[in-house]
């Protein structure tokens, strides 16, 4: 169970940052191309993609016997 | 709206509160002079209705008693100040105590009227169980009835006395007098029978029979006596008095016929022509009658007197004899007077006649006397005419001259001239006399009429009284024998009924005896049935302990092989239950034990007959029989892994378990220190469940090998952490289970084979 907390925390983290990253590189995107090289987009869409993984990890931990099933191909 | 209310009355309340005086719903006149006065307002107010609420509550109080019980149960000290207010409260509420009056029990006022038969019963000579009437009830016997009911009763209770007579209605004052008689010839306790008292009721007592026929002789006799004594004076008195009325009427007769014979020489003598010889013997014997009449009269006279005074001595013989009051005699008493009455009449019959003839007599001698002095008066004249010629002038016819015989003759017409006138003076007075002699003959008639009637009358009354007198004595033996006849009757019914009692308690004795006969055999019966049965019983038990003794022999040599038996499984068990032990203990660090599976088995395979072991050695759980548990060593150093993550999610649960309480929980686990190990209490209380605290308990546990403690203190987790021990506890869990079973298990081993070890 500790084993699994201590994945849960990893995946969360993992999927926030990415997220923060994706939000953050979209922003900059949309910020140089439709914005004028605005701060705004830029911050909006970290504070998205954080938003996102804040809400995506506290929604895992919330629900501990929700456990990630993985798919296994046949191989 | 209301929301619109609210919002004003907020505002207000919010401008009241001390921003800015502002005009507004309440009337805050007195704000400027301070808070104070609104709030003094507002006490006051405060007060008015906490007094409000109490007086109300008081007078409804006072109005119900309900109310008050409630009020006084429910709220403390409330029945002190109520009690002060209204006064202590009754117990019943309102209602009022109706309090019943007892009527007062009838008083008994029966009069049975069947006493009065129950007591005929009773007094008839006889023993029988029918007297109910033990105690007889008080006879209030005011009326004559029941005197006269008493009367019999007391009577009857002589059943032999049978001159007794029968209480008639209606003479009662005769059936008192009656009574009285039988007092007087009884002198018992039965002498307050004419007074109709309870009293009565105990004097009237059986009297033994001998007794009772020796009054009743003695009565007889007594009567016979009086009887003889009053029948004899009766006719002693009856034939004085008839001889002197016979004497009188004979003595009367006498007189009468003196009288008559008086009369009638008189009658001769004035009127017969007789020579003077003759005349002067005829005087002579007109005189001798006349003496001898007085003479008749007088003895007439004393005669009657006599007479009356027999008579009158007679009849007071009988008042004496009818005081007497015995039945037998007044028959006797009757007789004497109605033979008294007939002499009475006789006589005054009798008395009659004379006085008619004396009267007639009268008649003839006043005549007589009459003619005598016409006589001399002729003979003075004639006298005086002839001076010379003697009395005796009938023998003087040859001497009379001429003018003699002219003078005579002169005189002789002068004397018829006289006469004449005489005559018509007599006749012109006649019808005067007449008259005057007819009133007096009136008179005197009406005298004699009234006297006559009189008489009559008092004979005709005595008469009728002697006649009711007769017929009264007829219908009292009418009667008496119609009583004797019914008494008989009730004799008869009372004979019979004795011999029905007679025969019923025959009866009775019978039953009676034969129940306690057969008792009586039932009993011996019984008792001879218990002492065979007890010999019986004897035999038995003697027999019975013998074959139990022998029976105890056997059983104790087939013990023997069965616990030489017995100590060799447990033997076998114990051998199997330590190699299951030595299993457990193989165990290394983070690698659990071997499978307990065949030990298991062993220990199964030694103990088929033994449910118990059987029960136990299945109640392994499967995990440690297929996979082995993990020793107390590892599951130590795995807890100290937890233990940090334990202490970083110890804030999270079901509702605080958003990022930012992860947060927080990181932060606190970072910032709080705790005791590594801490003594756990005997009783964890509240504050104890902190789960900082629980893991410092646990380790403390863990430390010194106390792992059911620590996995104890460790359940108490909750929430996050909860879920992150869960693995460890389930280990500890199983860990735990295996060694208490096989602890349980080695236990009843070694307590078998103690069982099973003989003491030497």
């Amino acid at each position: 169970m500790a084993d699994l907390h201590g994945r849960k925390w990893d995946r969360c983290l993992a999927d926030t940052a990415v997220k923060t990253v994706t939000g953050l590189g979209l922003g900059v995107l949309f910020s140089v191309v439709l914005f004028k090289r605005r701060t705004w987009p830029v911050s909006l869409g970290s504070g998205l993609g954080l938003g996102m993984g804040y809400a995506n990890c506290q929604h895992d931990l919330r629900s501990p016997y929700l456990v990630h099933g993985s798919m296994v191909k046949d191989q | 709206m209301l929301r619109a209310c609210l919002r004003g009355a907020n505002s207000s309340a919010r401008k009241n509160f001390g921003r800015t005086p502002l005009t507004n719903l309440q009337p805050c006149r007195h704000y400027t002079a301070g808070e104070s006065g609104g709030a003094a307002k507002v006490v006051a107010a405060g007060l008015v209705t906490v007094g409000g609420g109490i007086g109300g509550t008081i007078l409804y109080a006072k109005w119900d008693p309900k109310f008050r019980a409630g009020v006084e149960k429910n709220v403390p000290y409330s029945d002190r100040l109520l009690g002060l207010a209204l006064g202590p409260a009754s117990q019943y509420g309102g209602l009022p105590i109706k309090n019943q009056e007892m009527a007062q029990p009838p008083s008994m006022m029966e009069k049975p009227q069947k006493g009065s038969k129950a007591k005929m019963e009773k007094k008839l000579k006889d023993e029988s169980p029918a007297a109910e009437a033990g105690p007889v009830p008080a006879q209030p016997a005011p009326s004559i009835e029941e005197a006269s009911t008493e009367a019999t009763h007391i009577i009857s209770a002589i059943s032999e006395m049978s001159s007794v007579p029968a209480p008639c209605d209606s003479e009662a004052a005769a059936v008192k007098e009656e009574c009285k008689e039988c007092h007087d010839h009884k002198d018992t306790a039965l002498s307050a029978m004419d007074e109709p008292e309870p009293v009565a009721s105990e004097a009237l007592k059986e009297r033994p029979v001998e007794e009772v026929t020796a009054r009743l002789a003695l009565q007889d006799q007594e009567e016979q006596e009086i009887i003889t004594s009053v029948s004899a004076s009766l006719d002693e008195s009856l034939a004085s008095s008839a001889k002197a009325t016979l004497q009188a009427i004979g003595a009367q007769e006498a007189a009468l016929q003196a009288i008559a014979q008086h009369t009638v020489k008189l009658k001769e003598a004035m009127e017969a022509e007789v020579p003077p010889e003759e005349k002067s013997a005829q005087w002579k014997d007109l005189e001798a009658s006349l003496a001898e009449r007085t003479s008749a009269v007088t003895s007439a006279e004393t005669a009657l007197s006599n007479a009356n005074e027999a008579l009158h001595s007679l009849k007071a013989v009988i008042d004496s004899s009818k005081g007497l009051k015995v039945a037998a005699v007044r028959p006797l008493v009757l007789a004497a007077e109605e033979n008294l009455h007939n002499m009475v009449v006789d006589l005054d019959k009798v008395v009659t006649k004379v006085q008619s003839s004396e009267s007639e007599a009268k008649i003839v001698s006043q005549y007589s006397e009459l003619v005598n002095e016409a006589k001399l008066q002729f003979q003075r004249e004639v006298t005086s005419l002839t001076p010379e010629i003697q009395a005796n002038w009938k023998g003087l016819t040859g001497k009379l001259s001429e003018d003699d015989l002219n003078a005579l003759i002169a005189h002789a017409h002068r004397r018829i001239d006289q006469l004449n006138r005489e005559l018509a003076e007599q006749r012109v007075r006649e019808q005067i006399h007449i008259d005057a002699s007819l009133e007096q003959q009136k008179l005197e008639d009406q005298k004699a009429l009234e006297k006559a009637v009189s008489t009559a009358l008092q004979h005709v009354k005595e008469e009728a009284r002697l006649e009711q007198e007769r017929k009264l004595s007829e219908l009292r033996e009418v009667m008496e024998a119609e009583m004797r006849t019914q008494l008989r009757r009730q004799a008869a019914a009372h004979t019979d009924h004795v011999q029905d009692v007679l025969k019923v308690q025959e009866q009775e004795l019978r039953a009676d005896a034969e129940q306690v006969l057969s008792r009586k055999m039932l009993e011996q019966e019984t008792s001879y049935r218990q002492l065979s049965q007890e010999q019986l019983d004897n035999f038995t038990l003697d027999m019975n302990t013998a074959y139990a003794r022998l029976k105890g022999v056997e059983e104790a040599i087939d013990s023997h092989v069965l616990a030489e038996e017995e100590a060799r499984k447990a033997h076998h068990l114990w051998l199997s239950v330590e190699a299951l032990n030595f299993t457990l203990k193989t165990a290394e660090a983070d690698v659990p034990t071997q499978p307990l599976q065949g030990a298991a088995q062993a220990v199964r395979d030694s103990c088929h007959d033994n449910d118990f072991a059987l029960a136990l050695a299945s109640a392994l759980p499967e995990e440690s029989l297929q996979r082995g548990v993990y020793s107390e060593a590892s599951l130590r150093a795995r807890f100290h892994a937890l233990r940090s993550l334990v202490r970083r999610v110890a804030l999270i649960d079901e509702s605080h378990n958003s990022l930012y309480q992860y947060f927080l929980s990181y932060i606190q686990a970072a910032l709080l220190f705790e005791d590594k190990h801490q003594t756990p209490p005997t009783q964890l209380s509240s504050e104890d469940l902190d789960p900082f605290k629980l893991l410092a308990y646990a380790s403390f546990c863990l430390e010194h090998g106390d792992l059911e403690l620590a996995a104890k203190l460790v359940n108490q987790l909750r929430g996050e952490a909860r879920r992150v021990v869960e693995d460890w506890l389930t280990e500890a869990r199983l860990t735990l289970e295996t060694r208490q079973v096989v602890s349980l298990l080695s236990a009843y081993a070694n307590a078998v084979g103690l069982g099973t070890t003989q003491a030497p």
